[in-house]
């Protein structure tokens, strides 16, 4: 069975997504004072080093990321299913009254943030955290908004949306598979 | 109740007999073994074509727990199982609960096979009272009271001095002793045989050498006294040399082995399968293979399941806690025919294994289908496929390794004393 | 995606290549929660461990329980030894008994090889073993594959001496199937009566006729400690005597590759199975494989609890 696919963004398109990001980010943070970026394995890790590069170039200081797997905090682990295998996180800073801006690619239900949010809780206590995604394809289950969003798509539940990346993590596209 | 069996293979060693012919059974005795016999209408007629008709096949190594542990086998359920295995004969060790050390327990063994059992019984009584390896059993008495050998089985009698003089008490009563060939020491603690399968599983390992100091000794002993020893379940390729080269010089040792220790090797106790944990232990290919050898060079005179029931809650626990031993009357013959079709044996040389050299070794004066002698015959089908289930298993217990397994052959009919005690 | 298959953990001798690369990068992934403030994740929420002792273990019992705990599943611990196992109650009986407060996984330790499988054969829990006669000790086996891996960086090609009482050495065996399988070689030494027959066919091994012999060009020196219990009077004269021939020190140390690892699983009878300077040294990862217990015992909680996948 082979889905249709329509790229909704190219490699450009996405770089300018995630630079327009970083602009909106600097202005409702006023800079990039007590900014850290955490970005959700896989995707959101990768994304959240193109943002933090894209903030470097235009403020010219750099900014902490870090990455966190979020396996351990999923709410599904009691299904039936050979668990997930266990990523890296990595946070080599303190969150303790920093602005974490949590950055994933796809925003779906709302149970990774969830998850994510539950996880960055346990490294300590962020000022604030505010969400950064790539896309936003709808469905929420959870009351759960994103502050910075790259692309609302509208999608029907059937549909899966996938950003495809490198060999070396860089973003190439974003597709739609119906 | 009179009996012809007709147009059967009839192999008789006793009498070096091998045709089709008819067998006459009357008043519990033979009386005819011809072609053409007819009997008189009303007489049951068995169909034997196709079928092997050999003397009543002799198990001289059984464990019926009657007395005393009745909860895994007792008289009835055990002689059930031993005709339903095509055995007309069963010799019972003496490790029951009291041991069969007198003359009462002996009595009580005879008379309850008698009146309620499904074939002879022959009672083997101890070498040492209580099993206690301690002093000798009055073996006079025990003979008396229908005893037909002296053993410890489950235990060697470890005071050499005591084995020796027990071989020579015991060959002046003219009873045979039955030696459990075993070195206490190095058993130990083991679980199964000392290998590569006890290294990878963890287990203690019982090695090969335990059995054949033991049996060394036996028949050094033998030697030296110029007295008769009978080996149990000899298991090992050591075991085997010792008897074939002391046969070779002259010593008055027999042995028999199990149809186990031709059959499996110890990777059966791979998966920790306590149906596969019995004393001596399953041993390796190349012990099976000598014990084949010793089979067909005639170094080993029988063929003896040492049939051992155990409760399920006895085997269906961990691996060490387990007790020793498998059942083996009705699945016996299958495996030794397989020794036929594999061409260790002659269909004869599997008879008088199973047959006419127990008899001969025991002095049971059975095993002949002679005009004249009791009746006990035993009806083969070697070529009737059949699964070893639990829930048919005549044996109370069903400790069997062979579960499950897709066997060939079957005793179709059991003849114990002229009466029809079995049929397929 | 590499998954993890398998309801129970007995034996690294069940599990592939895939499946202890699996379990010991899980481990290198959950380690870090240890060092965190919040040392705790929600994974395994609602879950029962029951840790059922047969054999008294403080290290790998409280290993065990700690892991569970920073899954966040409830652990209880049970030590039948001095409970209803005295008064005759047999393995089945208890494990049904427990079974009726409806534990998720067993993680049992039992002096009769084997014994976890006759229990996973009875109940519809996950069985982990922590160490069964002398059979398989599977943990320590990752724990001690963790470690190494921390030194070297891979699992390949290393050059591993076991040295001691292999015979009743459940860690042994575990370390024999886990190298193997990933591809390094074992080398064995000890008194005769301590080495058990065909061991040499379990795996990638060696059995060498000296410690030096073993020892050569060694990148780790794993030292099994020994118990005179379990050695009795007919293996060994005495203590003494086996640390003349088979006890680690600075001298023969010099044999294998310059700073290779020196591990031991505890606890180290100084200056037996090696002196003191060499359990305190500078190649001593022996509180190192201490630390790594509760990762992957973290690590085998986890996937046993994701199911069955058939």
């Amino acid at each position: 069975m082979t889905a249709e696919q329509t790229v909704l963004m190219d490699g450009a398109g996405i770089k300018r997504a995630l630079t327009r990001i970083a602009h909106e980010i600097l202005e409702r943070n006023k800079g990039v004072a007590d900014i850290v970026l955490v970005g959700i394995r896989s995707g959101g890790a990768f994304l959240a080093d193109g943002i933090a590069q894209q903030i470097s170039v235009i403020e010219g200081g750099a900014v902490p990321v870090g990455a966190v797997d979020i396996t351990l905090y999923r709410d599904d682990c009691s299904g039936h299913l050979p668990h997930h295998p266990v990523g890296k996180t990595d946070i080599p800073f303190s969150l303790e009254g920093k602005k974490v801006i949590l950055v994933d690619d796809v925003l779906y239900t709302g149970r990774t943030i969830r998850a994510a949010m539950d996880a960055l809780m346990d490294f300590g206590r962020p000022q604030s955290i505010q969400l950064a995604v790539l896309i936003d394809r709808g469905h929420r289950e959870l009351p759960i908004r994103a502050d910075f969003v790259g692309r609302n798509v509208p999608t029907s539940q059937k549909e899966n949306v996938q950003v495809a990346f490198d060999g070396s993590n860089q973003p190439i596209e974003v597709v739609l598979e119906k | 109740m009179d009996l012809l069996i007709k147009n059967g293979r009839v192999i008789d060693p006793s009498q070096k007999l091998d045709d089709t012919l008819d067998v006459l059974v009357e008043n519990g005795l033979i009386k005819a073994v011809g072609k053409g016999l007819s009997a008189p209408a009303g007489v049951e007629t068995i169909d034997a074509a196709g079928s092997y008709v050999v003397p009543g096949l002799i198990d001289m190594h059984v464990h019926l727990r009657d007395p005393g542990l009745e909860y895994k086998e007792d008289i009835i359920s055990g002689t059930k199982a031993a005709v339903a295995g095509g055995f007309t004969s069963v010799c019972c060790m003496p490790n029951t609960k009291p041991v069969i050390d007198n003359k009462t327990v002996a009595s009580y063994i005879i008379n309850k096979a008698k009146s309620e059992g499904f074939c002879n019984v022959f009672p083997v009584g101890s070498i040492t009272y209580g099993l206690s390896g301690d002093h000798m059993a009055e073996m006079g008495e025990l003979k008396e009271s229908g005893c037909v050998a002296v053993s410890d089985d489950g235990k060697p009698v470890g005071n050499s001095e005591l084995m020796m003089r027990s071989m020579q008490y015991a060959a002046g009563i003219g009873i045979m002793v039955i030696s459990h060939a075993e070195e206490l020491e190095l058993v130990g603690e083991g679980a199964m045989n000392e290998g590569f399968t006890s290294t990878e599983l963890g287990l203690k390992g019982i090695p090969c050498v335990a059995e054949d100091i033991a049996t060394a000794r036996e028949t050094m002993l033998a030697e030296y006294t110029g007295t008769p020893i009978h080996i149990a379940h000899v298991s090992t390729k050591g075991a085997v040399r010792i008897i074939r080269e002391a046969k070779a010089r002259g010593v008055k040792v027999t042995c028999e082995t199990a149809p186990h220790y031709f059959t499996l090797t110890d990777a059966a106790v791979r998966g920790y399968n306590t149906n596969a944990k019995m004393n001596p232990p399953l041993r390796e290919s190349a012990d099976v293979s000598a014990i084949k050898e010793g089979l067909r060079d005639g170094t080993i005179d029988a063929i003896a399941t040492d049939h051992a029931p155990h409760h399920q809650d006895e085997k269906d626990v961990e691996f060490t806690a387990a007790m020793n031993g498998i059942i083996g009357l009705e699945t016996s013959l299958p495996l030794s025919l397989g020794l036929v079709d594999e061409g260790v044996l002659t269909l004869n040389q599997l008879i008088e294994k199973m047959s006419c050299n127990p008899s001969n070794i025991l002095g049971l004066n059975r095993a002949t289908l002679a005009a004249g002698s009791v009746a006990d015959i035993t009806v083969i089908d070697p070529k009737i496929e059949w699964v070893v289930e639990a829930d048919k298993l005549a044996s109370k217990s069903k400790n069997s390794p062979w579960l499950g397994q897709k066997v060939k052959g079957a005793a179709v009919a059991t003849v114990v004393g002229g009466k029809l005690m079995y049929k397929r | 995606m590499a998954e993890f298959k398998h309801k129970h953990i007995i034996a690294l001798r069940d599990l592939t290549k895939d499946d202890i690369e699996l379990l010991i990068s899980t481990a290198e992934n959950m380690r870090d929660i240890n060092c965190r403030d919040i040392k705790k994740v929600p994974t395994l929420r609602g879950k029962t461990i029951i840790n059922l002792f047969y054999e008294a273990s403080t290290r790998t019992r409280t290993s065990f329980e700690i892991a569970g705990k920073r899954l966040s599943a409830d652990t209880v611990n049970i030590a039948p030894s001095n409970s209803s196992a005295t008064k005759g109650e047999t393995l089945a009986d208890t494990a049904l008994n427990l079974l009726a407060m409806k534990p998720d996984i067993i993680v049992m330790r039992h002096a009769v090889s084997g014994s976890h499988y006759f229990l996973a054969n009875k109940l519809n829990c996950s069985i982990i073993n922590a160490g069964d006669g002398a059979h398989e000790h599977p943990s320590q086996g990752l724990l001690d594959l963790l470690t190494m891996k921390d030194r070297y960086g891979r699992l390949d090609g290393l050059k591993v001496a076991i040295v001691g009482d292999i015979t009743h050495s459940r860690v042994a065996r575990s370390n024999i199937q886990g190298l193997t399988k990933l591809g390094s070689s074992v080398y064995l030494a000890g008194p005769p009566t301590m080495v058990p027959p065909g061991v040499e066919k379990l795996g990638d091994v060696t059995v060498c006729a000296t410690m030096n012999e073993a020892l050569q060009d060694a990148d780790v020196v794993m030292m099994l400690r020994i118990q005179q219990e379990r050695q009795g009077k007919t293996l060994m004269p005495n203590a003494r005597e086996y640390s003349r021939y088979f006890g680690l020190n600075p001298t023969n140390i010099k044999l294998a590759k310059p700073n290779a690892m020196i591990m031991h699983p505890g606890p180290i009878n100084r200056g037996v199975e090696m002196s003191s300077s060499m359990v305190d040294g500078d190649q001593s990862w022996v509180l190192k494989q201490v630390e790594n217990g509760v990762a992957v015992r973290m690590a085998m909680l986890y996937h046993v609890c994701g199911g069955e996948l058939e």
